[in-house]
């Protein structure tokens, strides 16, 4: 049994190492402004993987995600700053703020899991959205946080051993991003092939089979939440560390939203989709944004475009794909990769499939 | 003292717009087993049609009118067209769509109306009565004051005495068995959203004069307030309905009068984690949720 | 398989509900697979079987709460395809469903107009036929005012039974009724039963494990195996029948 499953987490972390490598390569290819939106798209990546666990398996609805973003945003500004402050840096002050970021992010990720556990879905997501409202009062009423304007965040440098190999900060940064991605979203995969999983997904699917099956909900669902608001955090340290900021604004209902339209548009319960949803949310704002100002349009119209034809278009995905394919994207076409790999697998001979030690 | 007073007064009229709407979610909470986000989006498109038609007669009333008749027009559509596709099995999609509604329409009209905010006069005066040297509600607030409470007593009749009332919450009960008893569900389902989105109408067309003006996200906050009572009473009970917006009113009046509006929200939080954490289904809430 | 064997009763008088080639089930064996069925009017007929046999999926079925894959239904010579579940309740078919079919939130009095709703519109006609019911079913009388979770289980079945009764079908499926009720209260039910059939012509379909029980009170048995018709018989042969009882009636 045990070999089984430290078999099956040994496939994850080989899958993730050797996506991680391939992403880090990939940063050679790519110009300053990219890295900086593989950052982000790391950055959100790591909030949407826990979020998809969240809805996907345990069936908690909620739209606070981006507050946990912020936590580990302004955990890694308050504990890196402090650090600054000691004139530490380097990988100490990252470490520092990394740490702040996982404390702030998993303390108020366990509170509202610990609410999580006694709540059902409509009452969670009232909870969740009241807290997504309140946190700009938050910033504004907590000393040290900066109000509307935001705290800055000590800039990260490339490392000297590093400046030869690197051609600039944006691509250090995607580094960064991708190796936090990477540390944040592996166990999340590894929880979710697991007992764990299993355990959300009975939670989700019959609180009582559930419970009478030994189970406790209230963990399960708690644990949920905390596995996601770590991850989350870190997120929210990253996206720190690139935009160098952290306020309010940047964490508002719209991008909570965005990070739900993700977890749905990629699939729930799917951390690929997590990462097809965390790309789609960076980069066809931007794609939209790009095309209507290269259209020509009117200037009153372009004005009345800008912002919002990207959320009309992410409003309608939202409600196609929850319509079309309940599933998301990666569900659909899965199928099609499915068949595909079967073919693949057919032509080589020697390759021997997994699927029954796997099942 | 004389502060006191007029805060009570002005929180009692915010939040017997706040419990209207709140009242909405609750008929539709009732009558299809959905949090509907798109409430105060839907809300809006009504508004605005109520705001050309006041435009164009130069009556409030028949804006009023043409509030209510557009708000149930699209909560019809709205069932009929789009919830009707939505599997139904768990309340997850149902909540989802509603999200990707909400987007849809408040940035197609954001699109078409652009961001500015129009403003719409109240029928009533808006400067308060003085008693005895202290400023309470004035004659807009009555009015907010007496539609409301007219809302609620209609909807009561409506939902206890009359055998449209039984049948509707008998379909959002029992589907199947008043089926069987040959209710048509289907048909009360689509009445409900369109009750439901109706009352929406009507709370935010009360509101927009009091605010800034008409926008894509004029009833954002409203609908954040509102849900945040619905979820306090319970998301069956139109009477904890009630009296959670007049608490939240009072609430936000107070917390914005003595301490800064900056920390309204923060006390609107508390107050619902503190309600959710001792009674997880709110105060209102008949019982636990059967669990076997 | 044995064919089903004509009944004395439908050749002599009209038949209310017919069954005739009826198929249900989604991708692979078919719950339900090509069936045969008539029942005469006026006549109680017990539909007898295992769990799994396919009881509740023919009267869920006929009432049109599912979809069948191929066949017809007709309701004194009508056919009911088209008819949605609502309208076929308007054509005069009421069906108890199996368990807690009672609307528990509502009170017991609320529950009775509800049934009698699309058959009397007029507030005074229904209360009329209403106090018609109470007199049937005394025991509800009392609880007129009590909301459906606070009945007991032989109320609950009590009120089901009334509140399909009230509008005045022609046709009855009841799916059950006997579950988990103690012997007395399932005597009363069905004697009930029995005296409403013989005083109005109502026709009954009664889906029962209890087998003893439901054959006392009905004129004709059914006996389905896995989706067919295995015996078709007057009440007291099937009853006499050791083998049937013993392959598919299990006692």
């Amino acid at each position: 049994m045990t070999a089984i499953i430290s078999s099956r987490t040994r496939g994850i972390v080989l899958r993730a190492l050797a996506l991680t490598v391939l992403a880090l390569a990939a940063t050679f290819l790519l110009d300053s402004y990219r890295n900086y939106q593989l950052a982000v798209v790391a950055a959100v990546f790591c909030a949407t993987a826990g979020l998809t666990l969240l809805v996907g398996l345990t069936g908690q609805l909620s739209l606070g995600h981006a507050v946990l973003m912020a936590c580990g945003g302004y955990g890694y500004a308050l504990a890196a700053g402090l650090a600054a402050e000691a004139d530490l840096s380097g990988i100490l002050r990252f470490a520092l703020g990394i740490l702040g970021a996982v404390v702030v992010a998993g303390g108020v990720g366990g509170l509202l899991g610990l609410a999580g556990a006694r709540l059902r879905g409509p009452y969670l997501a009232g909870l969740t959205l009241a807290l997504v409202i309140a946190l700009p009062a938050f910033a504004s009423q907590v000393p040290g946080l900066g109000g509307d304007q935001g705290r800055s965040v000590p800039f990260e440098p490339v490392p000297d051993w590093l400046a030869p190999v690197l051609f600039s900060t944006e691509q250090w940064h995607a580094w960064i991003a991708v190796l936090v991605a990477a540390v944040a979203v592996t166990p999340l995969a590894v929880l979710r092939s697991g007992k764990a999983g299993l355990r959300m997904r009975a939670v989700h699917g019959d609180e009582v089979a559930a419970r009478l099956a030994g189970i406790s909900p209230g963990r399960v669902k708690t644990n949920a939440f905390v596995a996601g608001a770590l991850s989350a955090g870190l997120g929210g340290a990253v996206l720190a560390i690139a935009t160098q900021t952290v306020s309010p604004g940047g964490y508002d209902l719209a991008f909570s939203l965005l990070l739900l339209v993700a977890v749905v548009i990629g699939g729930l319960g799917s951390i690929g989709g997590a990462a097809v949803g965390a790309v789609l949310v960076v980069l066809l704002p931007w794609l939209i944004d790009t095309l209507t100002t290269s259209v020509g349009l009117p200037a009153d119209l372009e004005q009345r475009l800008s912002g919002n034809l990207v959320v009309l278009v992410f409003g309608a995905l939202l409600v196609l794909v929850t319509v079309v394919w309940p599933g998301g994207l990666s569900h659909a076409f899965a199928g099609r990769f499915a068949s595909l790999s079967a073919r693949l697998r057919r032509r080589s001979d020697q390759h021997v499939p997994q699927s029954l030690t796997e099942r | 003292m004389d502060r006191l007073a007029f805060l009570l007064a002005t929180g009692l009229a915010r939040g017997l717009v706040i419990a209207l709407f709140a009242l909405s979610l609750v008929i539709i909470w009732r009558a299809a087993r959905i949090v509907n986000f798109a409430q105060a989006a839907m809300a809006i498109v009504a508004v605005y049609v109520a705001f050309a038609v006041t435009q164009a007669t130069g009556s409030f009333w028949l804006g009023l009118a043409a509030a209510l008749v557009t708000g149930a027009l699209v909560g019809a559509v709205v069932e009929r067209w789009l919830i009707r596709l939505v599997p139904s099995g768990t309340p997850l999609p149902g909540m989802i769509v509603a999200i990707g509604l909400v987007m849809i329409l408040q940035s197609a009209i954001s699109i078409i109306f652009g961001p500015k905010h129009r403003p719409m006069a109240a029928p009533f005066s808006e400067q308060p009565f003085t008693v005895g040297g202290v400023a309470v509600l004035s004659p807009y607030d009555l009015f907010i004051l007496l539609v409301a409470l007219g809302v609620v007593a209609a909807l009561g009749l409506l939902f206890n005495g009359t055998t449209l009332g039984l049948q509707m919450r008998a379909s959002a009960m029992a589907p199947e068995v008043s089926r069987l008893l040959g209710v048509r569900v289907p048909r009360m389902i689509t009445l409900g959203w369109m009750l439901s989105s109706g009352v929406a109408a009507l709370a935010v067309l009360l509101l927009v004069p009091t605010e800034l003006g008409l926008n894509a996200h004029s009833a954002d906050i409203l609908f954040v307030h509102a849900f945040t009572v619905a979820v306090l009473g319970g998301l069956d009970s139109p009477s904890g309905a009630l009296v959670g917006g007049i608490v939240v009113g009072i609430l936000i009046s107070l917390v914005t009068g003595f301490l800064g509006a900056g920390l309204a929200p923060i006390a609107v939080l508390v107050l619902l984690t503190v309600v959710l954490l001792v009674r997880p289904g709110g105060i209102f809430a008949a019982k636990e949720a059967r669990t076997a | 398989m044995t064919t089903p064997t004509e009944t004395p009763a439908s050749t002599t008088t009209r038949t209310m509900l017919a069954v005739d080639g009826l198929t249900v089930g989604y991708a692979g064996a078919p719950v339900i697979d090509g069936m045969r069925l008539e029942v005469p009017h006026g006549a109680v007929v017990a539909l007898l079987g295992a769990n799994g046999a396919g009881k509740t999926t023919l009267l869920r079925t006929i009432s049109g709460l599912v979809p069948p894959r191929a066949g017809r239904i007709e309701l004194d010579g009508q056919d009911l395809s088209a008819l949605s579940v609502e309208d076929r309740v308007r054509q005069g078919l009421a069906q108890v469903p199996e368990g807690r079919s009672v609307v528990s939130e509502l009170t017991v009095e609320e529950n009775l107009h509800l049934g009698a709703l699309w058959k009397i519109p007029g507030r005074a006609a229904r209360r009329d036929a209403v106090a018609e019911v109470y007199e049937t079913f005394e025991p509800l009388a009392r609880r007129r005012r009590s909301m459906g979770h606070q009945l007991s289980g032989g109320e609950r079945q009590m009120l089901a039974l009334a509140r399909a009764l009230v509008a005045r079908p022609r046709v009855l499926l009841l799916d059950e009724p006997s579950l988990g009720l103690a012997p007395r209260v399932v005597a009363q039910l069905f004697s009930i039963l029995r005296d409403t059939a013989g005083r109005t012509g109502l026709t009954v379909l009664l889906a029962e494990q209890n087998v003893t029980s439901a054959l006392s009170i009905a004129d004709r048995g059914v006996v389905l195996g896995l989706g067919e018709i295995v015996a078709d018989a007057p009440a007291a042969e099937i009853a006499a029948d050791p083998a049937l009882r013993h392959a598919y009636l299990g006692f």
